[in-house]
């Protein structure tokens, strides 16, 4: 770049060094790409869960009225919770499957470890065998499992079917026959008081 | 373009106009003149009409819209009052949905076409991935505009269909559950989906419209194909497009009207589900859930794999492995007419699609799910190794000297002052 006023004008040569020019064109082309980005987030950021959605309130569910081998259904955050009332039984049935016959191995219990094994006693309620909370979604697809009414068919292992592409479920609600990689996970809750439990 | 412009304005304003925008040159150029080749049968009239659809499906989804309320409480209710209440209500919604459906009919006709002809070969690759990219496009489209119905049907394949990118978290744990967490706006399929959904729905047709262009100027450059894949190679291969294609296209334009007509006044819910009359009901799945017909095969290829990833990657590698033909064909004959082997692999390649639309619609076990494997095995085969195996070993049949040859036979195709 050169400039027949640069012998007089010095401010002017100084201007026309290629690497201040190659800093400056660099320097603006980062800064307009990041300020591009940061206007994106929002753009992006919008479409997620907001904090109304994010605060949706616990719910609390009274198990007195569930006789033994019933089974409710209650809705939590858009989603359909069974709660069972399993008989001896079942329970029986689901104490009795060995870790290394199950599809996940994992409990998928947001009230224990990540790592906690998909024993029948991780997956049902803390001192109360008999009750099996979690949340009613088939984890191929997100369908909703049969096997809440009484009439349902509940699969080869007494749980839940998937109407859907035939994932079966046992009666601790873990994944026997896919193609659900995953047992139906189990939300947050605790019993409130012995007949009540609080989700969420 | 491909051509010389011929264009002479013949008056001041034409002139006038010619020199500033010249839209009046562009359409002389380009669907005035454009030569044609003269031995292109009635699959070259499906480009007009899938034209035409695209017209009918915009027009009528405008419309539609101004009645549609996209709230969870509201949604079904306004749409069984556009079909009572709102004048021709009843018309406009079946023609839109009646209409999605012939759109993919004629969409599937244009796409077998071009691969039976070899269009996607060079120099068209473009034009062929542009094709591919609209198909794409319509899926999604068609996707969401069946959900905003918010019917069982609706509201269940949103459910399955946003969960497939759950799958994700076997790869990285906690990315599929946050991306269709993201997807939704919420922990479940609701009022958020909904209203993405209708905006989504209401954006995509003008970038198909967008992409249509590209994919007609892509087709410009090099002009059409045609039945025996031989380049044009003088003026007397080709026909100017008006008026001997424009009247075609019209007449074949007016025959698909025809069928349309006979579904939308006849059966306007013939192709669709019963399910999708019943309000969604987030706690009770329906027993057995079905997308519209022109997804089927695709529904069938993510059924007949066991595992929820790779069922996934099946369903979109079903589209995607379409982009990548151009290189996978090997063959240098662009007719699968002058094909001899590849011809049968073809043709059972269109029977495995239509196996699998119909296996897509029956319960994935027992011979069902058997036969959904073989298909989607093959299907795949036919891309990943029929095509660039068979290209290689074929010795194809002599191709016509000519496109003027091929419809006048070889004495007439020289006419040299009366010596032959």
């Amino acid at each position: 770049m050169a400039n027949s006023d640069s012998s007089t004008d010095p401010s002017i040569s100084y201007d026309d060094d290629p690497s201040r020019r190659d800093v400056i064109l660099i320097g603006a082309a980062a800064f307009a790409a990041i300020g591009g980005a940061a206007v994106l987030w929002p753009l992006l950021d919008q479409m997620n869960p907001d904090a109304s959605t994010l605060s949706l309130a616990s719910i609390d569910v009274d198990l007195a009225p569930v006789e033994e081998g019933q089974a409710i259904t209650v809705m939590w955050r858009g989603k359909p919770i069974f709660i069972r009332h399993r008989t001896a039984q079942e329970i029986k049935d689901a104490e009795e499957v060995k870790l290394d016959q199950l599809i996940d191995p994992l409990a998928r219990n947001a009230n224990l470890a990540d790592t906690a094994p998909a024993t029948d006693a991780n997956r049902a309620a803390p001192d109360k065998e008999p009750w099996l909370v979690m949340i009613g979604i088939c984890t191929h697809l997100g369908c909703i499992p049969k096997g809440q009414a009484i009439a349902d068919y509940k699969g080869e292992f007494g749980g839940w079917f998937c109407p859907c592409h035939g994932s079966q479920y046992d009666t601790a609600g873990r994944v026997r026959i896919g193609p659900a990689p995953e047992n139906m996970y189990i939300p947050p809750y605790a019993f409130s008081s012995d007949t009540k439990i609080k989700i969420g | 373009m491909a051509h010389e412009s011929t264009y002479t304005p013949s008056t001041g304003i034409g002139r006038w106009i010619d020199t500033r925008l010249p839209v009046p040159r562009l359409m002389h150029d380009q669907f005035g003149v454009f030569p044609m080749p003269r031995n292109v049968n009635y699959l070259w009239t499906f480009g007009a009409i899938l034209s035409f659809m695209l017209a009918v499906q915009i027009v009528t989804g405008i419309v539609l819209a101004m009645h549609y309320q996209p709230t969870v409480d509201g949604a079904f209710d306004s749409v069984e009052k556009i079909m009572r209440d709102v004048n021709w209500g009843w018309l406009l919604r079946y023609a839109h949905a009646v209409g999605a459906s012939m759109f993919f009919f004629a969409a599937f006709i244009h796409t077998f076409r071009g691969l039976y002809y070899g269009s996607y070969k060079a120099p068209r690759e473009i034009l062929w991935m542009l094709g591919v990219l609209i198909l794409f496009l319509m899926i999604a489209t068609a996707f969401m505009g069946y959900s905003l119905v918010w019917g069982q049907m609706s509201f269940w394949a949103v459910t399955v269909i946003t969960n497939l990118f759950s799958s994700l978290d076997s790869l990285v744990p906690g990315l599929g559950t946050t991306l269709v967490q993201w997807i939704w706006g919420g922990f479940s399929v609701g009022e958020p989906t909904l209203n993405r959904l209708l905006a989504l729905h209401y954006l995509f047709p003008f970038v198909i419209v967008g992409v249509v262009i590209l994919h007609i100027w892509a087709l410009h450059i090099p002009g059409s194909n045609n039945p025996t894949g031989v380049d044009v190679k003088t003026k007397s291969d080709t026909l100017p497009f008006h008026p001997y294609f424009t009247i075609k296209d019209g007449f074949a334009i007016v025959l698909f009207c025809l069928l349309f007509g006979v579904f939308l006044f006849y059966a306007p819910n013939y192709l669709g589900h019963s399910d999708n009359y019943i309000p969604a009901n987030p706690l009770q799945t329906p027993p057995h859930i079905v997308p519209e017909w022109y997804f089927l095969p695709f529904y069938a290829i993510l059924r007949a794999i066991p595992d929820k990833l790779f069922g996934v990657i099946g369903l979109m590698g079903a589209i995607v492995v379409l982009f990548f033909i151009p290189w996978l064909d090997t063959s240098r004959i662009r007719s699968v007419s002058y094909r001899p082997i590849f011809k049968w692999f073809f043709w059972l390649f269109v029977i495995c699609c239509l196996v699998l639309g119909y296996l897509g619609s029956q319960a994935p076990d027992g011979w069902y799910l058997f036969w959904g494997r073989v298909c989607t095995i093959y299907y795949f085969a036919f891309f990943l190794i029929i095509m660039p195996v068979v290209g290689l070993i074929e010795r194809p049949k002599r191709l016509p000297g000519s496109i003027t040859e091929s419809v006048l036979g070889k004495k007439t195709a020289a006419p040299s002052g009366g010596t032959a």
